[in-house]
């Protein structure tokens, strides 16, 4: 009997043998990679498993405990989803480097050392940019080069750190000194892959060139392995309570401005990760369980909206909200599920956004964190305001453009509606997902303080949209960001050494 | 069951918005009546002691984002798409 095979051995195999299954067969391998995954997670026992000497160092594949497990499951999961989501897809390629990039995130889930996972971490970067690459397009092919050119500086950042730090630390990964150089290398690391202002930018700039069905596995693997790796390494460092408020905002302030339907969402990828930032640094147990409850719900209701965007992109071809409207009579079924996500990231009561957040917020109210509190709950009603209402409006509603286009192929809808179903199941029977934290606390979200508050903030964000209706309306503008410097900056060094050198 | 007429319905129908208009005022109203009788379990911040002081903290923090974002976005951040082309 085998003692323990790596979740994410069915997904490197898979990826292997993929290019030689035709057809059903396809579909069938396809389903089944997640599936096997996750049964070999629920046979998993707890412990260190698959430690293999390396050059006077451990490494250690497979460190199974309750933090590893409850990320393993989510990943499983929607990477199925997003299999499901993606099977009319016929380029085998996207689907191979889909499967590595969902491998890698597993491996990176149960490294128990620094540097199996550092060589995670890059197969993560260098298999997730083939998801932009082949969306095809000039505009694809710059932001793909761009993520990658970054993703490799984030992974010598992580890699010098890890070297620096092993000379006195050993390589082991568990909790890390908050001081010195090399676990600071690392937190930066961390942070770039989490997209944490000002290292940020790379997530808006690349993730909506990306293919339809390559941005659900985008916005789940990279930015949800780095707060898996938070929660393991940095707890309770009080800056990243900072760091997280702020982000949280920042996101909020340019998914206001923006056009394009999928960089809104993108933004609200960053906000949403802002507050599983402040969870890691607030570090206590209720904290830290609500970081990882609102990954986890984080990674269905963000695929959900995703994906719910990015079939609209595929029906109509057109991706910036000024030029959709009216959408929900030839798309009924896609507004509907874009909804139900809508409803699960507002933190609607009985959606699964409610049950997460909550932990969150209250872990800063319990350890009064007023400014923290303010901003979380300012960052909740500008969730609401963009993703929930302004661009379901926008698109689906508004003024109908009388374009034509009909709801997106079944298996997209399917896999929108088992998203869809995950998100309303969390909402309503919370202890679902309470069981599989990594640490054990007495959580209730459904108290009247909890549920008139929430509900107050909800209505009266919607009372201010229907007000100020007209002043919602999106523009056509794209907005300056971080990128603005490595992309001009980048432009103006090349215009000066080209004088200097005497190039025209 | 036909997904779009139902939907239709709801939407194009000016006496049914006008309704739920009515309805979306009064639930407001009744969730900061409500916010009275509320029990705290625990009073952490000074505002936990005020009854509506989320549905104030809601309208106002929706009205300063948007009305920032805008400035911000409008003074500074918007550019054409051509931007960096």
């Amino acid at each position: 009997m085998i003692e323990w095979i790596h979740p994410a051995f069915f997904f490197f195999v898979g990826a292997a043998i993929l290019p030689f299954v035709k057809g059903r067969g396809r579909s069938a391998l396809l389903l089944s990679i997640p599936v096997l995954s996750f049964l070999s997670l629920l046979f998993a026992s707890q412990g260190i498993h698959g430690a293999i000497p390396f050059i006077g160092q451990k490494l250690i594949f497979g460190r199974v405990d309750k933090l590893s497990m409850v990320f393993g499951y989510a990943f499983t999961i929607i990477a199925f989803i997003g299999m499901v989501y993606a099977l009319h897809v016929q380029e085998s390629g996207e689907h191979i480097v889909a499967l590595l990039y969902a491998g890698s995130a597993l491996g990176v889930i149960f490294a128990g050392d620094l540097f199996s996972l550092f060589l995670f971490w890059e197969i993560m970067a260098f298999s997730s940019v083939f998801l932009i690459w082949f969306k095809g397009g000039e505009s694809s092919n710059a932001a793909g080069m761009r993520y990658l050119l970054v993703h490799i500086f984030g992974g010598l950042c992580l890699l010098g750190g890890i070297v620096i730090h092993a000379s006195s630390g050993g390589t082991a990964f568990s909790s890390l000194p908050h001081t010195g150089l090399g676990p600071t290398l690392i937190l930066i690391g961390f942070l770039l892959n989490a997209a944490v202002p000002p290292l940020h930018a790379w997530l808006a700039d690349a993730y909506p060139e990306a293919t339809v069905t390559g941005i659900v596995f985008l916005s789940v693997f990279t930015t949800k392995t780095a707060v898996y790796v938070l929660v393991r390494g940095f707890p309770g460092m009080e800056i990243l309570i900072i760091m997280g408020a702020i982000m949280a905002v920042y996101g909020i302030v340019y998914a206001m401005l923006e056009n394009d339907t999928r960089r809104l969402l993108a933004y609200h990828i960053i906000s949403q990760v802002g507050y599983m930032v402040v969870g890691v640094g607030i570090g206590t147990d209720l904290a830290l369980n609500g970081a990882v409850a609102f990954a986890f719900t984080n990674i269905l209701y963000k695929a959900l909206l995703l994906m719910g965007m990015s079939s609209v992109l595929f029906m109509t071809g057109k991706r910036k909200a000024t030029e959709l409207g009216g959408l929900y009579r030839t798309m009924p079924w896609t507004f509907l599920l874009f909804m139900i996500g809508g409803f699960s990231i507002s933190g609607v009561p009985l959606f699964s956004g409610f049950i997460s957040k909550s932990m969150v917020v209250s872990a800063a109210v319990e350890t009064h964190q007023s400014w923290a509190f303010l901003l979380l709950t300012l960052a909740s009603a500008g969730t609401l305001l963009s993703t929930t209402l302004k661009l379901p409006y926008a698109v689906f509603l508004g003024e109908d453009k009388k374009i034509p286009a009909t709801d997106p192929p079944d298996n997209m809808l399917y896999g929108m509606g088992l998203a869809a179903f995950i998100c309303i199941l969390l909402g309503l029977w919370p202890d679902l997902l309470y069981r599989l934290l990594p640490y054990p606390v007495e959580y209730h979200p459904y108290t009247g303080e909890h549920l008139v508050g929430s509900l107050q903030i909800l209505g009266f964000t919607a009372l201010g949209f229907v007000l100020f209706l007209n002043k919602m309306r999106p523009e056509n503008t794209i907005s300056l960001d971080i990128d603005w410097f490595y992309r001009k900056a980048t432009a103006g060094f090349l215009w000066l050494a080209n004088r200097l050198l005497g190039v025209s | 069951m036909n997904l779009k007429r139902f939907l239709e319905r709801y939407f194009e129908d000016p006496d049914l918005q006008k309704k739920f208009k009515r309805i979306f005022y009064a639930v407001l109203a009744l969730l900061v009546v409500v916010d009275f009788f509320v029990h705290r379990e625990h009073v952490t911040f000074l505002w936990d002691t005020i009854p509506g002081f989320m549905s104030l903290y809601g309208f106002v923090a929706t009205v300063l984002m948007i009305v920032v974002s805008k400035a911000i976005g409008h003074a500074w951040l918007m550019k054409s798409e051509d931007y960096y082309d």
